[in-house]
Parts: C-alpha cells; structure tokens; sequence
C-alpha cells in the first residue's frame, strides 16, 4: 500500500521538495544577509542610542530582495496549509471516489483501513514536514528582524513562525480529506477547504487567539509624565485618551482608560481647559488632574511559545479528530 | 457443493429507493454464473454488496462463507472487475501489475506478465491511453493475477466492440479453465452471456425473478401454441409466464418439471434469451398491475 500511495504522490511530493529547495536557498541567502546586517549594525553591543540603531537595521532589513524575501515568508507561511489541503487532501479521495477507482483499489487485498492509514498518513505527514521544514527555515532566516522588532506576537507575523503553520497544515490536509469523502466529488471540495481554512486563518487572530491562554491585565497610571494625547470629539462631550505605555513585544488586545473608582472615562472635556481657543497643554494639564489610569489587557512576548502550542495543539487536536472519523466513515458508511 | 455466494433476505434501499429487494438465492460453486437482468434492475447493487463495496440495508451475504470485504484473506479470495472497468489513467499498466503485486499476497506475476504479453500491450503505456477494450483485459488482468476463487465481474463487456467483447469472454473461459475459479459475470444481455454461463440468475425490478442451471432451466420452460383459448385453462404442472394472443391463436410460455402431453397444445422449446424476456416482462407488469386495478 505504500508503495501505490508513493506512486500516486510521485510527482506532488518532488514538485513540492523543488519548490521546498527553491525556496530554502532563497532563505538561505535572506537568512545569511540578515544575521550580517544584525551583526554590523551595532545594537548587539549598544549602550546608547540603542533606538536608531534598531530603526536602521529594520530599514535595511526592509529593502531590497532581502526585505522581499522577508515579507513573501510571511505571506508563504499563510498559504501553504490551505494548499496542501486544497491540493493534497481534497483530491486524495474524491477523485477515488468521481472516477469509479476505489472500487479497483478497496478489492485488491488490503483492507480499506489499511489503504486510508496508508494515505491519509503517508501524505498527511509529507505535508506537515514539508509544512515543518518551511517554517523552520522562515523562523531562522528571520529571526534577526524577530530579535529587533519584536513584534512576533502581531497577528500577521504570529501563524508564519513556530509550530502553528504545522497544526494548520494538519488541520486543512485532514479537513480536505473529509470534504473529499463526503462531498465525493474533487473541485467542490477542494472549493469547501479553502473556504474553511481561511475562515479558519482570519478567525483565529480576530476572534479566538486571544483567548487560548488568559491574557495579563494590568493598570497603569496615566499621570503627567504618561499623557500623551487626546482625541475630543466637536461638543466636547466624548474624550479619547491615549497614554505612553509600551510593552515591547507584547500583543496589546485591549487599551481603556479608566477613572480612579474604576468605572471607563469617555469625557465629557472640561469646557474652560480644552476648548477650540486654549493650547492643548492646558486639556492635558486638566486630565493629568484626574488621576486616570489606564486598564490594558494583553499578551507579554514571553506568551509567545504557549500560545504556539495552544494554537498548534488546537489544529493538530481537531486534525486528529477528523482522522478518526475518516476511519469510522470508510469503514461504516462510505459504502 | 458449497455456495460462493448465499444470500438471505438481502436488500439495499437508497433513501426510498429499492434498489435490491429480498434476494435470497445460493450460488454454487465451480460455475460460470451469468446475473441478467434489465438496465437499473439491481446487478450492479447485488455484487457491489458480494464484494463489499456496499453494505446491506438488511438480510446477509456470504461469499465463500465469509462476510464481504471482511478483511485481507477474504479480499484475497475475491477478484472484482467493476462497471466500466476503472483504472488509474495516470498510471502505466507497468505500474499497476506492480501495485498488483504489492497489494496481493497470492498475486501471481507470470501470469499478469503473460497475458500483458499475449495482448500485445506496451508495459509502459498509461492506463489513460488504452482503448476500451485493453483497459477491460488490464483490470481482468489485474483481477485474474490475483488468483481469487470467486470472480466477480459488472457488465465487463457491455462497453466493448464485438471484437474486443469476444477477446474478453476468450480470455475469462481460459482463465477458468486454467485455474477452475467460480465466476459470476451480470449483463444486460443474454447473448453476452450464452456462450460463457452454465448457471442463470434473472434479476428485475430489483428481485431475482429465477435462477437456476440453464441446461434445467432450459429443460423446464416451454412455448405452448395453440387454439385461442383463456389462459387460465392451464395444461396440468404448468405454472404461466406470459400468454399473448392472436384471433385464432394462443401462445404462452410456462414453466412445468416436463412439457405437457395435452395434444391441443404444440410444445416449442425455448432459447435463452426468449426465457429471459419472459421473465422480465413477467416483473414489468407485476410492477403494473395495481395501477390497473386502481384505475378501474
């Protein structure tokens, strides 16, 4: 049974190792620029003005094929679960099923348990690895700009880098195979994963990342020194205040401002310090008197790695899932 | 003598569909059985169900005494060639006596190598790029290599040119000479079928209508002509199939142990094909029936 499931992966599996090779080298040679940019940039050893030598490294980082290389990884990273489900989950098989083959292959001797281990296992993990290697090689060549601008934990750059892409890998191979099986027919179901593994891929930053593991909440005082500008709407009735906390690395999910009791302030402003004629010091000057505070909710970069394995477990769990119930389908109902 | 295949009440619905309705019926074994029966009357059901492609909605199988599919060794003992004989079009016939080979403990590669040979076909030629008639040898080849005790066979000729078709029925007779397997082959053609089966199952309407030996059930079935008379007035033993009438003339086909010795009735044998159709307009119009009655 492998060997049939070999020859029929033939050619996606070496196309995908190219593609794997071609793009290796080109993260390679990112990888290499990076680190030699990094190292003659000067913030490793740094005691001041530690700010604009990161903010010229990121710049550099940012231009040319390098900065190319960098951003394609990122959007890479976000197509290839869905590609491999597409294209190797949806098809493996559906297309058993639209072109009447399965009844060639379940009467050769080997039960369909066996043939569906073999397949959904052979190429599921071909998949994951391939998925593994890639991301290995985007967090490597990456990991210059990661250490500088801290911002692994952003929605965008989060599933490019670690173990997530894995999960996701596993979760839309499997999710095709099942949309395959019960739609029995390959397009159709290679159109329902795509569907779902982007749902998948835009729900989870918007709606469910944030709660995997509990966020940190923490209240800071918005004093003189930590105003840093308002926003008033025409009649003065709702005020906005922004403050000037700042956590490198961290995923700021929710910012409020806060009175002393606790309760949210959005205005009113003070009609005698900010109105149209005064300067904006004097508005500031009258919030500082308020004793706000603001209440911030958030992830700490140091979440990073929990929340990879949340995720990743998260997608690996319902891929497994849907394993067994692909078991349980071939063997009871797909008959 | 053992049934290849013993069936018991058996019967697959779709939705609210009959697809096979109550089959009960034993297959002995050593035979060329031929399943016939009208486009949609249930073949394809009934030996998708004997080698465990489908399962039924109630009533059992057996096939060689064992459930279907029911695991390696029964798949083992089971050759199948489905409708329209599937194979994978990306494939060379190279790779495909190979994966035979991988997936069959008793695969018998001389043989699959041999007929490759016999039928003139290239090794390295994809599955996609044979004609009808090659691809049915290739999956009879794969199926044949396996060395299975039961053949199960869906209308494997219906799709082929009478060149090709005779090719095809050549090939399986020497393959059962060869290796004395049972065969059950369906068709919705008698004449397919005639020249291959010693053994006779009649499907329609999704219910065996008869089954039985052909040189007994030749021997048992007759055309009775004579003077128009009312059907029902039935030489004695002789159960009626169909009756048609002329002015002057009655003709009915029965079924009775011997022909009648009633000397008003002139007894006419009955080819096979003749016995057939009987039996499948005997179904059409028990299906028909009640209609009438309403509508009176």
């Amino acid at each position: 049974m492998i060997w049939l499931t070999w020859r029929q992966a033939r050619t996606q599996t070496l196309v995908a190792m190219a593609a794997l090779a071609a793009v290796a080298v080109a993260l390679l040679v990112t990888g290499l620029n990076l680190a030699h940019l990094y190292d003659s940039s000067g913030i490793a050893g740094c005691t001041a003005n530690c700010d604009s030598f990161r903010e010229t490294f990121l710049n550099d980082a940012d231009g040319g094929f390098t900065g190319i290389v960098y951003h394609l990884a990122i959007v890479l990273m976000y197509v290839v679960p869905p590609v491999i489900g597409v294209f190797w989950g949806a098809p493996l098989i559906a297309r058993e099923l639209e072109s009447g083959t399965y009844r060639l292959v379940w009467n050769q001797s080997v039960t369909r348990t066996r043939w569906l281990a073999a397949k959904l296992l052979g190429i599921g993990l071909v998949g994951v690895a391939v998925t593994g290697l890639l991301s290995l090689a985007v967090s490597w060549s990456a990991a210059p700009v990661d250490r500088v601008s801290l911002n692994r934990l952003d929605p965008n750059v989060f599933a490019s880098r670690g173990v997530v892409p894995l999960g996701y890998a596993a979760f839309a191979f499997v999710l095709g195979v099942v949309a395959g099986m019960l739609i029995r027919r390959t397009v159709p179901a290679m159109a329902v994963t795509l569907a779902v593994v982007a749902a998948a891929q835009i729900l989870m930053p918007t709606v469910i990342r944030g709660h995997l593991i509990p966020p940190t909440h923490k209240t800071v005082a918005l004093d003189a020194q930590h105003l840093k500008g308002f926003g008033i709407s025409e009649q003065g009735q709702r005020m906005e205040v922004r403050g000037a906390y700042s956590d490198p690395g961290a995923w700021l999910m929710d910012v409020t401002t806060v009175r002393p009791d606790g309760t949210d302030f959005t205005g009113p402003a003070n009609q005698e310090a900010c109105n149209r004629d005064t300067s904006p010091k004097n508005c500031m000057d009258w919030l500082a008197t308020l004793n706000l505070r603001q209440s911030v909710t958030y992830h700490p970069a140091s979440d990073f790695w929990p929340l990879q394995w949340v995720e990743g477990g998260l997608f690996a769990g319902l891929a497994a899932l849907m394993a067994l119930f692909c078991f349980w389908w071939v063997r009871r109902r797909l008959a | 003598m053992t049934a290849v295949l013993e069936a018991v009440g058996l019967t697959k619905r779709y939705g609210r569909r009959r697809a096979l309705s109550d089959c009960t019926l034993s297959l002995p074994a050593g035979r060329v059985v031929g399943l016939v029966g009208p486009n949609g009357a249930g073949k394809t059901t009934l030996l998708h169900l004997a080698c465990g492609l489908l399962k039924p909605t109630s009533g059992t199988v057996a096939v060689l005494g064992s459930a279907p599919a029911s695991g390696p060794d029964q798949l083992a003992r089971v050759g199948f060639v489905a409708q329209d004989t599937p194979t994978y079009p990306g494939l060379s016939i190279e790779d495909h006596l190979r994966f035979g080979a991988h997936l069959n403990p008793r695969w018998d590669n001389a043989l699959a190598r041999r007929r490759v040979d016999s039928l003139g076909l290239d090794p390295a030629q994809r599955a996609g790029k044979l004609s009808g008639g090659q691809r049915a040898q290739l999956a009879l080849t794969l199926a044949i290599a396996k060395r299975p005790d039961l053949l199960i066979l869906d209308e494997p000729v219906a799709s082929l040119d009478p060149l090709a078709r005779r090719d095809f029925l050549r090939a399986l007779m020497e393959f059962v000479a060869e290796h004395g397997a049972s065969v059950v082959l369906s068709s919705h053609l008698v004449t397919d079928l005639e020249r291959v089966c010693d053994y006779l199952v009649v499907l329609a309407s999704s219910r065996v209508q008869v089954d039985g030996d052909v040189d007994e059930l030749l021997a048992t079935h007759h055309r009775l002509v004579g003077a128009r008379r009312d059907a029902d007035d039935l030489p004695a033993g002789q159960t009626l199939l169909e009756a048609s009438h002329t002015d002057r003339q009655s003709t009915l086909v029965v079924r009775g142990d011997s022909p009648t010795d009633d000397p008003s009735w002139e007894v006419e044998p009955l080819n096979l094909e003749d016995l057939v159709l009987s039996y499948m307009s005997l179904a059409a119009n028990a299906g028909r029936t009640p209609v009438l009655e309403a509508s009176r």
